[in-house]
């Protein structure tokens, strides 16, 4: 008799169990949901076309649209040209140097210099990006007198560099050594084995790790605040102080004039950086080796 | 010929890790040494001065060491109730199933979100609730930063701790099937002891996510340089204040911003390193 109490209160615990791991990860989505919810109502009705497309206004004018009930003008065309011309700057250096020095480390794994660049990408990768723009502030700020859009991708560089040597090296890694023996074999050279044979049949998730970077630092902030400074006007000169959409962001929040622009820039923002994600996890599953 | 050029341009493009992490290290210790000198080292960390008066300038790092402390142990402290569920959701309960893929890509959009997003949210959403329970006077504070960091390294956690329980070896479970314990009992006797080392090591590397982060943070906590006394009062953590103060300051007290940019620099650093080697240690029995 004694048994069976003991035997009801064991599955008791474990349908306890059962429910509240389920209830409680249940209540993880919410915050998804809620986040989404209020970027997308509230969003909504600015995104459009002449707020993709048109500048950032000055507070005075934002002021006296508030003024005469019209809709504050204007749109995020600034942040969107900054984020990609920062962007573009930062990809076309760190993706070969990321893609080299990736397969530099799975080449050399277990040597002494591999080990401690390995360990130095981990310690890279987790540097708060508030110190990226410290330091891209004393090392290109400062030296060049000024706040620039260079900055920011130099900045940006600095934080995508060791995500693209890590999906690089975990790629590498993972593939059969018997493809570069097959390629030595047959007696390509080794650079052309390690570029034509190693880098095709790892493309898939490099190029998802790339993506996966980009959506990383697209949404940076703090290491942008100390470089590229941000700008009202659309600018196409690196040399000059430069927007970007999460920068914007950051002005409007503290603009109480521009407030209303806040969440068609977050909806714009969220809406591409999510995008990239989904659609990288798609083409990891679609290559996957 | 050519396998030497691309073997040089390999080695070549490796140095550019060590380059720049050393060179992170070297230039925040020269730029910081102004701050150190002038108020020696112990007395900085040790300080909760934070007086910006031209003439009678005093600063200290204690405030905002006190409140990165605060702000990251109370958002692990509300992440593990979340994250540990999730993680044996995905990788015990619903192991392969295809409700698990979608509780994990989930948690991975949860991770995408950038943090000026949380912030907003924080800001616009949750604070008025925060203020409307009476969990804080002004609705921003620490404990408002806390909650909002842990829903962001919830999905590290969770994702990390998955891994590990997965790995766990199916013989060992059904051996206790077979002798009639429960799936509580196998999860309580089993999965947590021989995943708990990797699991372990998920949560360091969330406390390193969560010392970091600064936009979240820098909107939610209310931006004071006191010593926070309870928890729902409003303070500052490291990167707030650099985040906040960096872009107008000058002489002694940018080299003291840089000083505390420092200092968690090596805290993170010495974080992380931790995490990956107990991890490596994990992954490797």
């Amino acid at each position: 008799m004694k048994q069976d109490t003991n035997l009801k209160a064991r599955i008791f615990k474990n349908n306890m169990l059962y429910i509240v791991v389920c209830v409680l990860s249940a209540l993880t989505a919410i915050p998804l949901l809620a986040i989404l919810g209020e970027v997308l109502i509230k969003g909504w009705e600015q995104l459009g076309w002449s707020f993709l497309t048109e500048a950032t206004p000055n507070a005075y004018k934002a002021m006296m649209a508030m003024q005469n009930g019209e809709p504050v003008p204007g749109g995020i065309a600034n942040g969107i040209v900054g984020t990609f011309l920062m962007l573009l700057l930062a990809s076309v250096i760190a993706i070969p140097v990321g893609i080299l020095c990736g397969i530099c480390l799975s080449e050399y794994r277990g040597n002494w210099f591999a080990t401690i660049v390995s360990y130095l990408t981990d310690l890279l990768q987790g540097t708060p990006s508030i110190i990226i723009g410290i330091i891209t502030y004393i090392w290109v700020v400062v030296p060049m007198k000024g706040y620039s859009g260079f900055a920011g991708s130099v900045a940006l560089f600095i934080m995508m560099l060791p995500l693209i040597i890590r999906s690089t090296e975990e790629t590498m890694k993972i593939l059969p050594d018997t493809l570069k023996e097959a390629g030595l074999a047959l007696g390509g050279s080794y650079w052309r084995v390690m570029l034509q044979v190693m880098l095709p049949a790892s493309f898939g998730s490099i190029f998802t790790g790339i993506l996966l970077a980009i959506s990383r630092v697209v949404g940076e902030t703090a290491p942008l605040m100390f470089t590229a400074l941000g700008g009202a006007a659309i600018s196409w000169n690196m040399d000059r102080p430069m927007s970007a959409v999460p920068l914007l962001i950051w002005e409007f929040f503290n603009d109480p004039n521009l407030q209303s622009l806040i969440w068609g820039a977050s909806l714009f923002l969220l809406t591409f950086v999510l995008c990239l994600n989904l659609l990288a996890k798609r083409i990891a599953k679609k290559w996957k080796i | 010929m050519q396998d030497k050029l691309f073997k040089a341009l390999l080695i070549l493009s490796a140095i550019v890790i060590p380059v720049i992490g050393g060179g992170i290290i070297y230039s925040l210790t020269m730029d910081a040494s102004g701050a150190f000198e002038h108020f020696g080292f112990w007395n900085f960390v040790f300080s909760d001065d934070w007086v910006t008066t031209a003439g009678r300038e005093s600063y200290g790092a204690l405030p905002f060491i006190t409140g990165t402390m605060l702000t990251t142990l109370l958002a692990l402290l509300i992440c593990i109730p979340f994250s540990l569920p999730v993680a044996l959701f995905t990788g015990e309960y619903f192991r392969g199933k295809k409700i698990a893929t979608v509780l994990a890509t989930v948690t991975d959009l949860l991770a995408g979100i950038p943090s000026i997003i949380y912030g907003l949210w924080g800001f616009y959403a949750l604070r008025p609730i925060f203020m409307y329970l009476n969990l804080s006077p002004q609705g921003s504070g620490i404990l408002t930063a806390a909650f909002v960091l842990a829903i962001m390294i919830v999905p590290y956690a969770a994702s990390l701790s998955s891994e590990f329980i997965k790995m766990v070896p199916s013989d060992l479970k059904e051996g206790a099937y077979g002798l009639g314990a429960t799936r509580a009992e196998v999860i309580r006797r089993i999965v947590f002891p021989t995943a708990g080392s990797g699991i372990f090591s998920a949560y360091i590397l969330a406390i390193g996510r969560a010392l970091g982060e600064t936009m979240t943070v820098t909107m939610l906590i209310g931006n004071t340089n006191q010593m926070p006394e309870t928890l729902r009062t409003t303070g500052n953590t490291m990167a707030s204040i650099i985040a906040n103060q960096f872009g107008e300051a000058d002489g002694l007290k940018l080299s003291s911003l840089i000083a505390i940019g420092l200092l968690l620099f090596l805290i993170t650093a010495i974080i992380n390193m931790i995490g990956k080697i107990l991890i490596r240690r994990a992954q490797h029995v």
